[in-house]
């Protein structure tokens, strides 16, 4: 029931799209967003073997421009923002003094030189402030342009073919990870090979105005592929079995990029200060004390976020990201355990033994540690 | 939204076919429209005594998990084979093929107290739309 405290969500410019499609909509973070169409596993499983259209307008986007920028976000995140070419794209957190992560981020160096960083929908505002405050007397900008950009994702092995057909721009040259300015259906775009599902795909950010257009051009190039527009249900399950990390889950202010095992985002060897630096330098050091796992239900029923694990019936760690795996068909998880839990558990992993469990709803249900992540695309997609 | 006149509702979203002082008993469009794509399903073991009111049973999806609220007073008779090998039949048909269980009511042929009509289901759920 919506609560009548809470203002409106905010409608993406491809709200009215989803609802002709009949979309089932939430609000997420503050955006009526669609959660699925039909079926999620049906799209789940359409962005795995065809390809899936993501309306993702509800990220934040700032643009950090000057003559500093680059040594503003140098400074600012745990990244080498200044090391990045332009045209490249880079995976990066910003974190809190005590190296506690704030968000988890995309930074795409533009053509011109200016940066862009593409946030969470929940940690916009956040990430925003503490970028102006980090940039204040670098010579550097920070703007928040939201609104100034929708932002349509196509993911999935025949996203580059149903692509191909409406930009001039050679995707055979475009690497994962690089962004150009493109014409996509003769409109501008920010073209940039990247995404979060485990699959090939592009980020398409265009005008707020001409998104609709661009939706409808890329459903009709790919109709005959296969191209169903997917929600962010799928998109869920999607990032789940690519072992990609969910900000709020396996994400937040209480665990470093270290206890993620994105330890290697941190650029402790670049040169300058930088927020965070002496508590990540010290953690870098420091033996971890818990890990993120992956873990593989043994029965059918599904471990959930903030589900004990346990480990000869003892909690070792917590659940922060749990669902039934279309591609795999049976539950899997992520996880928080003890570093001491993870070792006995990685050793002495078999198909009989059930010394790990998943406490779910006070029935210790067996689970198989296994290397994350669960799923990863066939070499040539 | 189905909501099927000549059935019973509870206020957690189970349905109830009364026939032969037999109870049938499944999930509501709306809940599974709610849950999204089912996966699994545990029902009560035919021979179990249930009482209304108390879970007997998860229906878990993509996105959660939710207790089946027994709809009445009785004993389990049978349950649905075809589930366990197929739970997506609880989206696709949940008042046909997508049934769960059967309950013999101990209220015999007389419908249990505390249902709900088609009518107070409808207006219930137009009430957490």
């Amino acid at each position: 029931m919506p609560d009548p405290q809470s203002p409106a969500p905010r409608r993406t410019a491809l709200a009215a799209v989803h609802e002709g499609l009949g979309a089932t909509m939430t609000d997420f973070a503050g955006w009526l967003m669609p959660l699925r169409y039909g079926s999620e596993t049906a799209e789940h499983n359409a962005v795995r073997r065809a390809a899936g259209l993501f309306d993702l307008s509800h990220m934040g986007e700032l643009l950090i421009a000057g003559d500093g920028a680059g040594a503003a976000l140098d400074y600012a995140l745990v990244g080498e923002a200044s090391a990045i070419q332009p045209g490249r794209a880079r995976y990066t957190m910003i974190c809190a003094p005590d190296g506690g992560v704030i968000d988890d981020l995309i930074v795409y160096r533009l053509a011109g030189g200016a940066y862009l960083v593409v946030a969470n929908a929940s940690n916009a505002a956040t990430v925003a402030a503490e970028l102006t405050e980090r940039a204040d007397g670098r010579g550097a900008t920070v703007t928040d342009r939201t609104a100034d950009y929708a932002l349509i994702a196509i993911q999935g092995p025949r996203s580059a073919g149903i692509l191909a057909g409406l930009t001039d721009t050679d995707l055979s040259q475009v690497r994962y990870y690089a962004s150009y300015p493109a014409k996509v259906g003769g409109h501008d775009a920010l073209l940039a090979r990247t995404g979060y599902t485990g699959e090939d795909g592009f980020e398409l950010f265009v005008r707020p105005q001409d998104a609709v257009s661009v939706w409808q051009e890329l459903t009709d190039a790919g109709h005959a592929d296969g191209l169903v527009p997917a929600g962010l249900a799928a998109r869920d399950s999607l990032r789940l079995e690519a072992g990609m990390p969910l900000y709020g889950n396996e994400l937040g202010r209480d665990v470093t990029p270290f206890d993620a095992g994105l330890g290697r985002v941190v650029k402790l060897d670049k040169p300058g200060d930088f927020v965070g630096r002496a508590a990540l330098a010290e953690r870098a050091k420091a033996p971890a004390e818990r890990r993120l796992v992956g873990l593989v239900g043994k029965s059918r029923r599904v471990p959930r976020h903030g589900y004990s694990v346990l480990w000869e019936g003892e909690p070792c760690g917590t659940v922060t990201s749990g669902a039934p795996s279309p591609t795999l068909g049976r539950p899997i998880a992520m996880a928080y355990v003890s570093a001491g839990a993870a070792a006995e558990a990685g050793s002495a992993a078999g198909a009989d033994d059930d010394r790990l469990a998943v406490d779910i709803r006070g029935t210790a249900e067996p689970a198989e540690m296994v290397p994350l992540p669960f799923y990863k695309r066939p070499a040539g997609n | 939204m189905s909501v099927p006149e000549e059935l019973y509702y509870t206020a957690e979203h189970e349905w109830v076919a009364i026939s032969d002082a037999t109870a049938r008993v499944g999930i509501t469009d709306y809940a599974q429209r709610a849950l999204g794509d089912v996966v699994y399903v545990t029902a009560p073991s035919p021979g179990a005594r249930v009482t209304a009111g108390d879970p007997c049973g998860e229906v878990e999806s993509t996105k959660s998990v939710s207790d089946i609220y027994c709809p009445a007073d009785g004993e389990v008779t049978e349950v649905n084979p075809e589930i366990d090998e197929d739970p997506g039949l609880v989206n696709s048909d949940p008042y046909g093929a997508g049934w769960l269980f059967k309950i013999k009511l101990d209220s015999g042929d007389q419908v249990p107290p505390g249902l709900l009509s088609a009518a107070e289901y409808n207006a219930l759920t137009a009430e957490q739309e």
